[in-house]
């Protein structure tokens, strides 16, 4: 349905154009000396100032591998997350780990984890499906390189960007 | 042939022109960018160097740096033509600008013509031709739409422009700049006449067909130089980028440069008629005539307040530009022939009867 809109009727002075001029200029020169003043702030600097500090807890960056209180790895290679993976970032290379080590219970681990940043879509369905609370989302999110060879997570790398973390591990549980 | 006449105009073209109007051309695309952004809470270009002040030495080397690129179907000679008719007449009418009273007992004006506003009006007034030549050379149709609507919309407010600066003429008796700009500095600016012979009820009620004549003088400017809100010949939104859409690099570069210096001479035109030019207010500092000589101290302050006046106008053409939006073309006419044409003309006849009636 056609809405007719009538024009509104301008008195003379709002026909002369300069009050429009006048009270435009109040907005825009309003908004110039408050910016140049530093009355207000909109932009962030982004390289110098950064909103890390505001990041939410369920933040998700780049996923990484996290080692326990120990030192220890807590990856068994399940390959759950490499499965699950939707854009297939995640490679894993598993091993067996020889008899007499003290661990041999644990039977696998990785011999190459390999995330490549340029796949990743930070789903986070990785942390999710890992059984042994191996792999997190971590808050980093400026991941840059000047080579794809570059945006290649290495284990390494991965281990570097997760850190240690602590709690429950099923795989050092020695009852289970 | 007298030598230093002839070295003396050639250090002020260097001077004036290049050490002075360029920098100023780029430091004027640098504020339009800041200032705009600050109206629209943003930041502008502050990374090259300090503030971003370097921001238009970048731009220049990537302009210069950039290919040269001319399309296929263009008419070439007149394509190359069209940058250059724009660029060079801008830069033509800074020679009758003062500005300054002297330095070394020269006179701070390149060429001190007896026919001041006419020169300029008559040289700028060319630089349509380069738009016209870069709209129909490009041979395709935005670029040839922008090219007309540019020549139509110079045509009519050229009228205007010139018709407004009649009643100052018809004041001051004079078109020497020069001599006009003096006049100013004894007698009070053309706008503001506080002190010296424009103190008095003569003054004041002159003072009323120069505020019509620097309104419709302003305006017609921002006409005639393309300026929001009358940048029709380039508006985005219809014409992809108006006259200059098959342009790149330098040649680029120069309708831009074109477009600022013309922002730049108009600035100065405006400050040298109606704000006194090199003139401090209150007759501060002014010389005792047109002849006398002038201290070395003074003569830079007098160059300094020139180019602070053109400064603060060239703040005001930004502020403008980012406030009103752009006039319908229909709009632009009417404004032009209907309004301006009939009130400079009216202006005329009444600054003839004050005139007459004050004696």
């Amino acid at each position: 349905m056609a809405i007719i809109v009538q024009r509104p009727k301008l008195k003379w002075w709002e026909n002369l154009y300069l009050p429009g001029l006048i009270s435009g200029m109040r907005v825009t020169l309003g908004h110039f000396f408050a910016i140049l003043l530093r009355k207000k702030k909109v932009t962030m600097q982004y390289p110098e100032e950064k909103w890390d500090a505001h990041l939410p807890d369920h933040y998700r960056g780049a996923p990484a591998l996290v080692t326990d209180d120990q030192g220890r790895e807590r990856c068994v290679a399940c390959q759950l997350c490499e499965f699950i993976c939707p854009p297939r970032a995640i490679t894993i290379k598993p091993e067996e780990i020889p008899a007499e080590d003290k661990w041999a219970k644990v039977e696998k681990r990785p011999r190459a984890f390999e995330i490549d940043m340029i796949r990743c879509i930070y789903c986070g369905l990785c942390e999710e499906v890992c059984p042994e609370q191996a792999i997190f989302l971590r808050k980093d999110y400026a991941i840059t390189g000047t080579s794809r060879a570059e945006m290649v997570h290495d284990k390494k790398r991965l281990y570097e960007i997760g850190g240690v973390r602590t709690g429950l591990v099923n795989k050092w549980n020695e009852l289970k | 042939m007298d030598w230093h006449l002839l070295i003396a105009a050639a250090v002020k073209i260097v001077v004036f022109v290049f050490l002075m109007t360029l920098p100023l051309v780029a430091m004027s695309v640098w504020a339009e960018r800041r200032v705009s952004a600050a109206i629209q809470d943003r930041v502008g270009p502050n990374r090259v160097g300090p503030f971003g002040l370097l921001q238009a030495v970048a731009d220049g080397i990537k302009f210069l740096l950039k290919e040269d690129f001319t399309p296929a179907h263009v008419r070439k000679t007149y394509y190359w033509l069209a940058p250059a008719l724009t660029m060079v007449p801008s830069l033509l009418t800074c020679a009758v600008l003062p500005f300054g009273s002297q330095l070394f007992g020269e006179k701070m004006v390149i060429a001190d013509l007896d026919v001041g506003p006419l020169f300029v009006f008559a040289i700028a007034s060319l630089t349509v031709y380069g738009i016209v030549l870069a709209g129909w050379a490009s041979n395709s149709k935005y670029p040839f739409l922008g090219g007309v609507r540019s020549t139509s919309q110079m045509i009519s407010y050229e009228i205007s422009l010139g018709l407004s600066i009649i009643p100052l003429v018809m004041i001051y008796g004079d078109l020497n700049l020069g001599r006009i700009v003096f006049d100013q500095a004894q007698n009070g600016w053309a706008l503001l006449p506080l002190w010296g012979e424009g103190l008095s009820l003569k003054g004041f009620i002159l003072a009323i067909p120069i505020f019509i004549s620097f309104i419709v003088f302003t305006t017609s400017m921002f006409a005639e130089t393309n300026r929001l809100p009358f940048d029709l010949p380039e508006c985005e939104t219809e014409l992809v980028a108006g006259y200059h859409t098959e342009y790149s690099s330098m040649k680029f570069a120069l309708f831009f440069l074109g477009e600022y210096a013309a922002m730049i001479i108009g600035s100065g035109l405006a400050v040298t008629l109606f704000f006194g030019g090199w003139s401090l207010p209150f007759g501060w500092l002014t010389p005792a005539s047109p002849d006398a000589e002038v201290p070395f101290l003074h003569g830079c302050i007098h160059i300094l307040a020139f180019f602070a006046k053109v400064i603060g106008f060239i703040l005001f053409f930004i502020v403008v530009r980012w406030t009103l939006p752009r006039f319908r073309y229909d709009q632009l006419m009417r404004l032009g022939w209907v309004f301006f044409f009939e009130i400079a003309l009216a202006n005329v006849v009444l600054t003839a009867l004050l005139l007459w009636w004050l004696g």
